[in-house]
């Protein structure tokens, strides 16, 4: 089933009378994903964009649709409250949009997940899509195409250059998902990568990160021992200088630690493909896929 | 967000973390009758800007009178202080501390971040004080305590027993070093901070604990909740352009290179300084419109980029997705003729109606260099740049 949604997810809606909210949503829809209802404290029992019947506690709507995951679309400082309600209903996914959610609360929200089954994608992210069957989240559904390359990123619009590159060259993906530019996240790299390595419909995988933090380090230990599947990665931020926060939250080399340049060591000594160009992202999955005969 | 050291003892003093006796001041008479309301006979003048090493750069000066505490308000007030953080052309020194003197036994070090890794505030202590911590971290990780805490839970008592004993505080102060510990975890708890830094942490000949220095910054996206922190703000110290750019909700950030760019998105906005660099050119800055990239966050964006003298030539990269390359590339189009630009403009762009958008850049009587893919408005963009050869 690719990774984590497809075709029967049956999808909630937090914040879906917002405007990003309601535009998203309806976008969701016309793509085909299977939002079963929303959530608006105080408007429960109405209906938003027409047919999607609103709710006001996450657990009431989960009981009334028998929906498995959730999408946020809820301004900063109730976005923590809004994951921890969707934790709290024992939902499989929460994927959360927003941006601009204070680390302090994302630390209490971590901490507040321990032990609960929840899987939490981003925050600060652009959601997850299995091309031509399901997508939660803002990136744009077309540029998308249904295939065996699993996408992996701290960015959006990054992410939707390296698919589109994807798809020019006729090659599709089986799950994109946009884990968040945020310090702290819910699902990290190695989340994604040993999904993926897991997914029979996953033929090799692309992976996109920036500067900040150790996860690309981290992942690059795991892809070592764990993943069999072909991986091309590109960090963006080879330029950026330090100390300086580069529009995400988590993009900020500080300490001198965080460079793209060590995590491009990290990613080769691993024996990753890694792109120094986001130009040939594309171009490099495919030369990988095709020296590993998984093009026909 | 950055705050003064004098702001950060501010805060320290109301946490009940111990620092030196001191005030403020912006001129040399306040200076000197700061000075006065301390017993003396040892001063610090201390120059008040955001960078750090200012001791090096002449910034700090220790003296044994008020005299003396004159003279160097003197030297330091409106000085270009030049450290290894201000760049070459330095910081103008608008505000100095005038501080008692303190007679130092042991330096130590001190500080609380977040551990991204394990998703946990982490204290960070060492005996090897006043030294550079990034340089101890590197040459002799084992000299540095870490102490985690656990988010829900706080600073419990034990661990702030397990840094001080093992940092070797003398029993005489344990106890002010505990209630310190604790004082300056609540502070970066409550303040939404992302750095607290005591460097050095001293232990006094006569066995008191103290801040003698003090940085602190802030998780910028918290701020809304803390109108007493925002007050810090000191807006000479930060990149004029870069203000001008916040008050538009644009994420804008000055580099040296002579390409501007524009792109939608941060990891896209990095990307493409990249791939400006691979082709032999340099970014004069990142700048992220946001994913809608509205007409107006253009018109905006295009005014802080062109207020920059070096810059040569831009590159739009905007990958508009659900955006309509149509109404994007009118909008280009009108805030381009609005303001008169004059260097060339390397647009590349995808989205919904691209061809559309396209045919508007060919059609308007400005002279805009479209391309279609990354690879190729870098090339452009780089050789619009390129120096003339006179031959």
């Amino acid at each position: 089933m690719a990774i984590w949604v497809d075709e029967n997810t049956k999808i909630l809606v937090q914040g879906i009378t917002g405007r990003e909210g309601s535009f998203h949503a309806e976008q969701c829809l016309k793509y085909g994903t299977k939002i079963v209802g929303g959530i608006t404290p105080g408007k429960g029992g109405t209906t938003a964009l027409g047919q999607v019947p609103v709710f006001n506690t996450v657990s009431e709507a989960k009981r009334a649709t028998g929906a498995t995951v959730s999408v946020i679309f809820v301004p900063p400082p109730f976005a923590a409250d809004a994951i921890m309600e969707a934790v709290d209903a024992n939902l499989d996914l929460a994927i959360c949009i927003t941006e601009g959610i204070p680390v302090r609360d994302m630390l209490q929200v971590k901490a507040f997940m321990q032990g609960r089954r929840t899987r939490l994608i981003g925050p600060n992210c652009p959601g997850i899509i299995t091309p031509e069957r399901c997508k939660i989240g803002i990136m744009p559904g077309h540029i998308h195409k249904r295939g065996p390359v699993g996408v992996v990123s701290r960015s959006g619009t990054l992410t939707y250059e390296v698919v589109h590159q994807l798809s020019q060259l006729g090659i599709g993906q089986s799950t994109c998902v946009g884990i968040g530019g945020d310090p702290i996240n819910g699902t990290n790299f190695i989340d994604c990568l040993r999904a993926f390595q897991a997914d029979p419909e996953t033929k090799a995988i692309c992976m996109i990160g920036e500067i900040g933090g150790s996860a690309e380090e981290e992942a690059a230990e795991f892809i070592k021992d764990n993943v069999t599947k072909p991986v091309v990665c590109f960090i963006a931020g080879q330029t950026a200088p330090p100390g300086k926060r580069m529009g995400h939250a988590g993009a900020i080399i500080s300490g001198g630690k965080g460079t793209a340049k060590e995590k491009m060591d990290a990613l080769q000594s691993a024996g990753i493909r890694v792109c120094e160009s986001p130009a040939v992202m594309g171009q490099t999955v495919k030369e990988a896929m095709e020296a590993a005969s998984l093009l026909v | 967000m950055k705050i003064h050291e004098y702001q950060a003892k501010e805060l320290f003093r109301a946490y009940g973390v111990p620092t030196p006796a001191g005030q403020s001041a912006v001129t040399v008479e306040d200076a000197v009758a700061a000075a006065k309301t301390l017993p003396g006979p040892k001063y610090v003048v201390k120059a008040q800007i955001h960078a750090g090493g200012r001791g090096k750069g002449g910034g700090v000066k220790v003296v044994d009178s008020v005299d003396a505490v004159k003279t160097a308000a003197e030297a330091i007030l409106g000085m270009q202080l030049v450290t290894h953080q201000t760049g070459p052309e330095g910081k103008k020194v608008k505000t100095v501390l005038i501080e008692e003197g303190s007679e130092i036994d042991r330096e130590l070090y001190l500080s609380i971040i977040l551990d991204r890794s394990v998703g946990k505030p982490v204290i960070m202590a060492s005996a090897a004080g006043g030294m550079d911590i990034e340089e101890v971290a590197e040459k002799q990780p084992e000299k540095i305590i870490k102490e985690w805490v656990d988010p829900l839970l706080g600073l419990q008592g034990y661990q702030a027993r397990k840094v001080a004993y093992a940092l070797g505080i003398p029993e005489a102060c344990m106890k002010d070093a505990i209630k310190l510990l604790s004082g300056l975890y609540r502070l970066f708890w409550e303040k939404d901070c992302s750095l607290v830094e005591v460097n050095p942490l001293v232990i006094t000949k006569d066995e008191r604990i103290i801040a003698l220095d003090g940085k602190v910054n802030f998780d910028d996206n918290a701020l809304y909740r803390h109108t007493d922190v925002i007050k810090y703000r000191d807006l000479d110290e930060e990149e004029p352009l870069e203000v001008e750019a916040s008050k538009y909700n644009l994420n804008y950030i000055t580099l040296d290179g002579n390409v501007a760019c524009m792109v939608n998105g941060a990891g896209l906005a990095m990307a493409t300084m990249d791939i400006i660099k691979l082709h032999g050119a340099a970014p004069a800055n990142f700048l992220d419109v946001g994913g809608g990239a509205n007409a107006e966050a253009i018109e905006n964006a295009f005014r802080i980029l062109l207020s920059d003298p070096k810059v040569k030539a831009v590159l739009i990269n905007i990958f508009g997705g659900i955006l309509r390359c149509d109404l994007l590339a009118e909008g280009v189009v009108a805030a381009a003729s609005k303001l008169e630009v004059k260097l060339p403009i390397v647009i590349r762009m995808e989205g919904t109606n691209v061809e559309r958008g396209k045919e508007i850049l060919h059609n308007s009587t400005l002279r805009f260099l479209v391309a279609d893919t990354m690879q190729e408005a870098a090339q452009k963009v780089a050789d619009a740049v390129k120096p003339v050869s006179v031959g």
